[in-house]
């Protein structure tokens, strides 16, 4: 109080203070009410951006459904919010898309992968399919590269050729891909788990290949596992049996 | 009763509204190709022309919604906390820029990258803040910071469609040649952003002195014609 007072007394202060007081909470308000107008914006802009590659990614998809990996368990997206709640533990936990046809069967699944590139870091996304144990297709999603040079990792036909069909298979333990996802200079590749390099942008590729053989070394042994939860689309859409479903996967 | 006294000695020193209060910021006082401020987003976003106009518009923005706060605020900021101030304003407006940008395209906020949030350091800002708006009323603000505003537009779009034809063949991404048409790259990488700015600041200075020229040729040939009538 006494503090207050002297502040009082003292004119100048007072009106410092006033001031910044005053200019904070007008910012603090306009911070705060665009940050929550544009918000649903943002959110559905990201969204219509990855659905947009996945349905470009797998052309004979019809639905989809979205899937969490949390630690080695794979749970339906709508539990986020309370796996959130339950653990505080900083288990990583990735998006997961599955790709399902007209039939209601699993035909592909897709996930996230980033890496440093020449400039900043290369955000694509890539499309797995369980029944080859391969990688079907890769879409940048963000890259900074260098245009006509490293940009070439998203049109360059001959690079994306690798993506065709890049083999994942794993283990016999089901623990680690068989081969590591390398980049191999240009004109080299001689096995389905090699890339094919762009010439004079082998930065570029050899960051892509990076990211998958990360992505893939970690999440396709955690994938297979979980096959046949992943299969069943019906499965998840009744309510009150997506809790059982995960209960009886996580004992395997 | 000092902020009064104050205040009242300003209003004497308050600018006449005159087309002039717009027009210099386009023209005479071009905040890049005069006063060369903002080089930053100028080099680094304007390689093509949606990006140059995208900054231009945000930065406008900015500019005129912060200069508006300041001159409304100017008597009630004291001098010895100007700076704070006029960066928590410039901030705000900023961050209202970037979320509203995220939710109009992402694409275009991934092209635009960085230099988003860096148009709170843009000191084309910063520069009206402290030597217009804190000294002058709302309407004479308002106009002179859409000018200065329209001018960096004006200027960022010089070079981004020059750097957009020349280096990708496109302008605002419709392709203007046919395919065989070999773009030449490295007009829409850093050092074609120092080419093209230095080109267009010859074009301009160029004028600027043609038309100096012109006024003093002018006047010669008037002052011979009154001598010849007075002789
Ligand atoms: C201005 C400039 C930009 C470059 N941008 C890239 C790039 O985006 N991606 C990349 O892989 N290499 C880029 N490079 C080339 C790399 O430095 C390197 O030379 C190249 O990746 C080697 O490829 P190579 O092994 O096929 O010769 C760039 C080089 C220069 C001079």
């Amino acid at each position: 109080m006494a503090a207050f007072n002297h502040l009082k007394n003292n004119s100048s202060d007072w009106l410092m203070l006033r001031a910044l007081v005053l200019i904070a909470t007008i910012s603090g308000l306009l911070v705060v009410m665009s940050f929550s107008l544009s918000k649903p914006y943002i959110e559905s802009n990201k969204q219509q951006a990855i659905d947009k590659a996945l349905f470009e990614l797998v052309v004979n998809a019809s639905d989809k459904k979205e899937f969490i990996i949390a630690g080695d368990k794979i749970l339906p997206a709508s539990e986020l919010m309370q796996l959130k709640q339950e653990q505080s533990s900083e288990a990583e936990i990735k998006p997961l898309y599955a790709l399902y046809n007209k039939q209601e069967k699993l035909i592909s699944l897709a996930l996230q992968a980033e890496a440093s590139g020449y400039q900043d870091k290369i955000q694509i996304l890539y499309t797995f399919d369980p029944k080859c144990q391969c990688i079907r297709g890769i879409k940048v999603l963000k890259m900074a590269e260098t245009p006509g040079i490293g940009d070439k990792i998203s049109s360059d036909k001959d690079f994306l050729q690798n993506f065709i069909e890049l083999d994942t298979s794993l283990n016999e333990d089901w623990g680690t891909l068989k081969n590591k996802i390398v980049s191999v200079k240009h004109g080299k590749k001689r096995h389905l788990w090699e890339i094919d390099s762009i010439s004079g942008a082998t930065i570029s590729s050899s960051a892509v290949a990076r990211m998958l053989n990360q992505s893939a070394q970690q999440f396709v042994p955690i994938i297979m596992k979980h096959l046949s939860f992943l299969q069943s689309k019906v499965l998840h859409r009744k309510p009150g049996q997506q809790g059982k479903a995960v209960l009886e996967l996580s004992h395997e | 009763m000092n902020n009064k006294q104050e205040s009242m000695s300003n209003t004497d020193q308050y600018e006449q509204i005159s087309s002039d209060t717009f027009l210099r910021g386009l023209w005479k006082e071009n905040p890049v190709f005069v006063m060369l401020l903002g080089m930053c987003p100028v080099l680094a976003v304007t390689n093509s022309a949606i990006n140059a106009l995208a900054m231009g518009v945000a930065s406008t923005f900015v500019l005129l919604s912060s200069n508006a706060l300041v001159s409304l605020l100017r008597d009630f900021i004291p001098k010895q906390v100007r700076i704070a101030s006029y960066i928590i304003i410039i901030a705000t407006f900023v961050t209202m820029v970037d979320y509203a940008i995220q939710a109009i395209s992402l694409d275009l906020y991934n092209a635009l990258g960085a230099f988003i949030q860096l148009i709170v350091v843009n000191c084309i800002i910063l520069g009206r803040a402290e030597a217009y708006a804190s000294k002058q009323p709302l309407p004479q603000v308002l106009l002179n910071s859409l000018g200065m505003g329209a001018g960096f537009t004006f200027a960022l779009l010089c070079l981004g469609s020059v750097r957009e034809i020349l280096g990708t063949g496109s302008l605002f991404g419709l392709m203007l040649f046919s395919e065989n048409f070999q773009p030449w790259v490295i007009m829409i990488l850093p050092p074609g952003g120092f080419f093209v700015l230095g080109s267009w600041l010859l074009l301009f200075n160029y004028l600027a002195m043609r038309k100096k020229q012109n006024i003093s040729l002018n006047q010669d040939v008037t002052l011979r014609q009154e001598s010849s009538d007075a002789g």
